[in-house]
């Protein structure tokens, strides 16, 4: 008796569950889909890694990259012509083109390309020897989506610029390309030798320079790397290799995966919750059988241990079931991701995320069963006489406490592996509890509520419907809490959505621009005006913008703050080129949240007192006062910080990090950029094909095409959420009608006692129906105003855009859930309606 | 002879919405091995606390309770399910089977718990003994209430314990039932020399023991031996 006994626990474990088997696997099932879930996403996850390790060179194409968005000082070309075995360049800027024969005009991805590349992977073109081919003349290769969209054949001719290319192929697939990408910009390919006759490379054109590199094998290219990296970086060259692709790609994909993943793990949250809860009454129902064992002499611990390995049987069955629904789920995951995804994705059975899917079902429903089972220990063998006068209090068993620290560090830990990141981590992990903890609060304040202002005049099924809440054995602190979660779960995610659509929409609606035009040279400016009023179209604005770089701030440069990470500047400020304009006048978008504004600047030796974006200033980590010097494309100007303007990103205007006055930077180098609204397609259209015939070198983005491709993303990702969070909305489902499976079983004697007193059919129904719907009702408006304040914060300071909910579908989300509530509660106490008392009593006994 | 049970002052009290509640007051008495013995009692007399104290289901507030020789107040819980294991059986008026396990796997749990060999035997021929050998497969729901109780006595005798605690063993049964199972507990505690201790409010089945225990108010108001 001093040992455990392991075998004969086993076997009391199989003999106890026997007449409970259906119900305890009704009580895992919840955690079924959680764990299906995370299977799915981990297999997706170590595909997805397998398949980036083994595609990177085709993602890459080259062993080494370097680019820069500047033209390259010519002191560096002799190195950057030395390098490796093979090279080839790349110029790739945003242009409008035109289809002379449909006269179609549309903003594409122009990549002016000379030399061999790609030497990993190939341009897939149809025909095939286009690929090599369009290099030899005046040949263009087009993305498919393009000329699908114009209708166009291999053999028709595009514009690009002043220059006219023959298509000779249609484009596939490119390195690095997602079905994404060429959504938003598709790419036509041209020899880079035509570029300069095109007349796009001018002055201020916001071009992308690349050298592509073959080594021959014994070249250790990240050494190589490493040995010119300080050279290429004084010149703002970055590189890329195909190790660098793998892990920025890696690390790109793990982010996706890990979201997805913590979506599944709220599932398994959430079904968690359920499993607790009925192996919380489950136990109370064995509170007899374990006294009786107690007195035949079995220890607290055989009692406890004989449950725990209950719940670890059906745990690990749960789980199993969970990683093979996974594995199969994972075949559908490509599907719905694969154009947001560069690589060709592999479906494998990934035993290892079988594993880790199995293991965490075990840990999870073992940590979850454990809030109950802990009571056990504290089960008197008394029971058999009497149930007991002391009753074990939660607050009086350390051990209970010591469980929810377990369960809140296991979602912790859970978080930060998947995010890597300690902040998130605890955000989640206190987001959650905050969650549980506010439904708990208010199944508790409405539990006490109920009992203190208990309406004794309503009629006798009401009065019984409503006590039900509050008796002993009462479901409602579960109830509230899954079906809270569940509902809150959902709105969320719905509003969400609604917020991103809207936040598109509402640019889209009437007085906005809805045309923008940018590259538009300093001698176009006045031209293209004109142009615009010929067409009957408003010029909403036109303003000048001037790319620079930061110098210094305070006298410290990016070499200074590399050096020494102490001096409180962020070495962020230096990495970025900026876009900024000068003006006299604040736009309608922004205003002065500290600091003056500076109108103009008089004489040359005034201090010019420039304006920024309060966020880019936090970034940066200046402040009011600091001194910054801007290299405006080679000449430095030294400013101070005058102003901070608060900036609504969301408008369709220009904005702008750092606006200077006027009086300084007109000389200097720039383009301008002109936004309109163009009212029909046909409007749009003509005026398109106005300006590119006369100004190719502007480019167009035509705020139309962008909602399309938004929708079209949006409904891409919006599909992956739905998907994922199907998960956790069927998981709230199972969790509803197991809780509710579960106040039947303590439900049915009072219910057979009412019945045999003389109550009738109808009056259990009604009673039953009121009390489910007064859960149902409340938990979905709980979980309902829950997401109205997480979306409202989510909207605010995320989002940062105004929170408008529509009210017609949390109302029908509302009514749904409640009624599906009392469906569910009903249809599961169908039998101590139906069925005579004492059969119920005889099944029961 | 020594005895098999030594209560000496023991006392128990409940606190209860601060009122301290005694349920057993100053208890002294000792029962002789193979002695037969009923406590009997008014309901609230605190027989069953008593029966309870006695069997270490539960621990006095203060006093001695030694069970063949083995001093309970000082055991922990586990200690106590030891003993009971090793020297204790039980009757309940509501018979206490555990409901998801056959007749035959209820006899047995006792000594599977001793690890005990071919207990399969063993049990088959107590429930023989109470006449149940053909209804050994039957789940307790599929049994009389008389039936549960031979049972449950079968369940008693398996450990062939020191002494048998049998709490209202016929409260829950009709005369005849009755009458049936106080036979038998009587025939297999003569055959196995268990010392018993019945609990009961029914003058006429403590009768049949050789010492009555009476009990009012938490308090012995009488001790009668028997001839």
């Amino acid at each position: 008796m001093d040992k455990l006994n392991f075998p004969w626990l086993v076997q009391m474990a199989w003999r106890d569950s026997r007449r409970n088997r259906s119900r305890l696997f009704l009580f895992i099932s919840s955690i079924i889909l959680g764990i299906a879930a995370l299977v799915a996403i981990f297999s997706f996850g170590y595909n997805l890694r397998q398949d980036i390790d083994s595609q990177a060179m085709e993602l890459i194409g080259a062993d080494l990259v370097i680019t820069s968005n500047r033209p390259v000082d010519p002191k560096m070309l002799p190195l950057l012509d030395s390098l490796g075995n093979r090279r080839s360049k790349e110029r790739s800027f945003a242009s409008m083109i035109l289809f002379p024969k449909s006269q179609g005009t549309r903003l594409v991805q122009i990549r002016a390309l000379e030399g061999q590349f790609p030497y990993y992977g190939a341009l897939e073109t149809v025909p095939k020897a286009a690929a090599q081919g369009f290099r030899e003349g005046q040949q263009a290769l087009v993305d498919k989506t393009l000329m699908l969209q114009f209708d166009a054949r291999v053999g028709d001719s595009i514009k690009v610029g002043e220059v006219t290319f023959q298509i000779v192929g249609i484009l596939n697939k490119a390195p690095g390309q997602t079905g994404i990408s060429a959504t938003v910009a598709p790419a036509v390919y041209i020899p880079l030798r035509f570029l300069p006759q095109t007349g796009l490379e001018q002055k201020g054109s916001r071009i992308n320079y690349l050298f592509y590199y073959k080594f021959d094998q014994k070249t250790d290219v990240k050494k190589l790397v490493e040995r010119l990296e300080p050279r290429l970086e004084k010149e703002a060259l970055n590189t890329e290799t195909i190790e660098t692709q793998r892990e920025d790609m890696g690390r790109s994909f793990k982010d996706l995966t890990s979201f997805l993943a913590l979506v599944g793990f709220i599932a398994l949250l959430l079904g968690s919750i359920g499993v607790a809860s009925a192996i919380h009454v489950y136990i109370r129902e064995k509170l007899r059988s374990i006294a009786i064992l107690r007195c035949l002499g079995v220890s607290a611990t055989q009692a406890f241990l004989i449950y725990v390995i209950q719940i670890l049987g059906i745990g690990l069955l749960g789980s199993i079931i969970g990683a093979v629904l996974g594995t199969v789920v994972q075949q559908l995951l490509p599907q719905v991701l694969q154009d947001l995804l560069p690589v060709e994705i592999t479906v494998g059975i990934s035993w290892l995320a079988i594993f880790q899917g199995i293991g965490l079902g075990l840990i999870i429903s073992l940590l979850f069963a454990l809030l109950p089972l802990v009571s056990i220990r504290n089960v008197s063998p008394l029971n058999t006489l009497r149930i007991s006068l002391e009753s074990t209090s939660l607050f009086r068993d350390p051990l209970k406490w010591a469980v929810y620290a377990l369960i809140l560090l296991f979602i912790f830990g859970f978080t930060y592996l998947q995010t890597e990141k300690w902040k998130e981590a605890v955000y989640f992990t206190l987001g959650v509890l905050v969650g549980f903890l506010v439904l708990a609060g208010i199944a508790w304040t409405l539990m006490w509520a109920v009992r203190r202002f208990f309406p004794e005049r309503l009629g006798y099924i009401w009065r019984q419907g409503l006590a039900n809440l509050f008796r002993p054995n009462n479901q409602t602190l579960i109830l509230i809490i899954s079906i809270g979660l569940g509902t809150a779960f959902i709105s969320t995610l719905y509003f969400v959505q609604n917020i991103l659509l809207n936040q598109v929409t509402l640019s889209a609606s009437e007085n906005q621009p809805n045309m923008v035009l940018f590259d538009i040279q300093e001698g176009q400016r006045q031209a293209v005006a004109q142009l615009t009023k010929q067409q009957g179209l408003p010029v909403i604005q036109q303003v000048p913008i001037v790319t620079m770089r930061i110098e210094e701030i305070n006298g410290r440069t990016a070499e200074d703050v590399k050096e020494d990470s102490t001096l409180g500047v962020s070495p962020r400020a230096f990495q970025r080129e900026i876009r900024s304009t000068f003006r006299s006048a604040l736009s309608d978008s922004e205003k002065i949240i500290e600091g003056a504004w500076q109108k103009k600047v008089a004489s040359p030796n005034d201090t010019i007192y420039v304006s920024l974006d309060d966020r880019y200033a936090e970034w940066i980590k200046v402040k009011v006062g600091d001194e910054i010097v801007f290299n405006v494309q080679g000449a430095l100007i030294p400013t101070v910080v005058g102003s901070l303007r608060e900036v609504d990103w969301n408008r369709i205007q220009t904005n702008f990090r750092v606006v200077f006055p006027e009086g300084v930077l007109e000389a200097a180098p720039q383009f301008h950029v002109l936004l309109t609204r163009v009212g029909t397609p046909q409007t749009s259209a003509r005026f398109q094909q106005a300006v590119v015939r006369q100004f190719p070198n502007i480019s167009i983005i035509d705020l139309e095409l962008i909602l399309s491709v938004m929708d079209e993303l949006l409904d891409k990702i919006g599909f992956v959420i739905r998907f994922m969070a199907a998960f956790s909305i069927i998981t709230g489902l199972v969790v509803l009608i197991s809780s509710v499976l579960i106040s039947k079983y303590q439900r049915m004697q009072e219910s057979v006692l009412l019945r045999t007193l003389g109550a009738n059919r109808k009056q259990i129904f009604a009673i039953t129906a009121l009390e489910y719907f007064f859960l149902g009702a409340l938990a979905a408006g709980t979980g309902i105003v829950l997401s109205l304040a997480g979306s409202w914060a989510l909207a605010k300071y995320s989002f940062e855009t105004t929170f408008n909910p529509e009210l017609l579908p949390v109302l029908v989300l509302f009514i749904i859930i409640s009624s599906l509530t009392v469906v569910i509660g009903l249809f599961n106490s169908r039998a101590v309606v139906n069925q005579s008392p004492l059969e119920v009593l005889r099944a029961e006994g | 002879m020594t005895p098999i049970l030594n209560i000496q002052d023991l006392t128990k009290t409940y606190q209860s919405t601060g009122q301290t509640l005694t349920v057993l007051d100053n208890i002294n008495f000792s029962l002789e091995e193979g002695s037969t013995n009923a406590i009997i009692g008014p309901s609230g007399s605190g027989k069953t606390t008593l029966l309870g104290l006695c069997a270490g289901l539960d621990r006095s507030s203060s006093g001695m309770v030694e069970l063949n020789g083995i001093r309970l107040d000082s055991l922990n819980e586990d200690a106590r399910a030891q003993v009971r294991n090793q020297y204790v059986g039980f009757i309940f008026q509501n018979f206490q089977l555990l409901p998801t396990l056959t007749a035959l796997e209820n006899v047995m749990v006792p000594l599977e718990l001793r690890g005990e060999k071919h207990i399969r035997q063993q049990a088959l021929e107590l429930l023989d003994k109470v006449g149940l050998a053909d209804r050994s497969h039957h789940y307790p729901t599929q049994l009389s209430g008389g039936e549960q109780q031979r049972v449950s006595l079968a369940r008693a005798f398996s450990n062939r314990p020191k002494i048998l605690f049998a709490d209202e063993p016929t409260g829950n049964l009709d005369a005849e039932t009755s009458e049936k199972v106080v036979k038998l507990i009587f025939d297999l505690n003569r055959e196995a020399g268990t010392t018993l201790v019945l609990v009961t409010h029914d003058a006429e089945l403590a009768a049949k023991t050789q010492r009555i225990i009476r009990m009012k108010g938490g308090k012995i108001i009488g001790d009668d031996i028997m001839g």
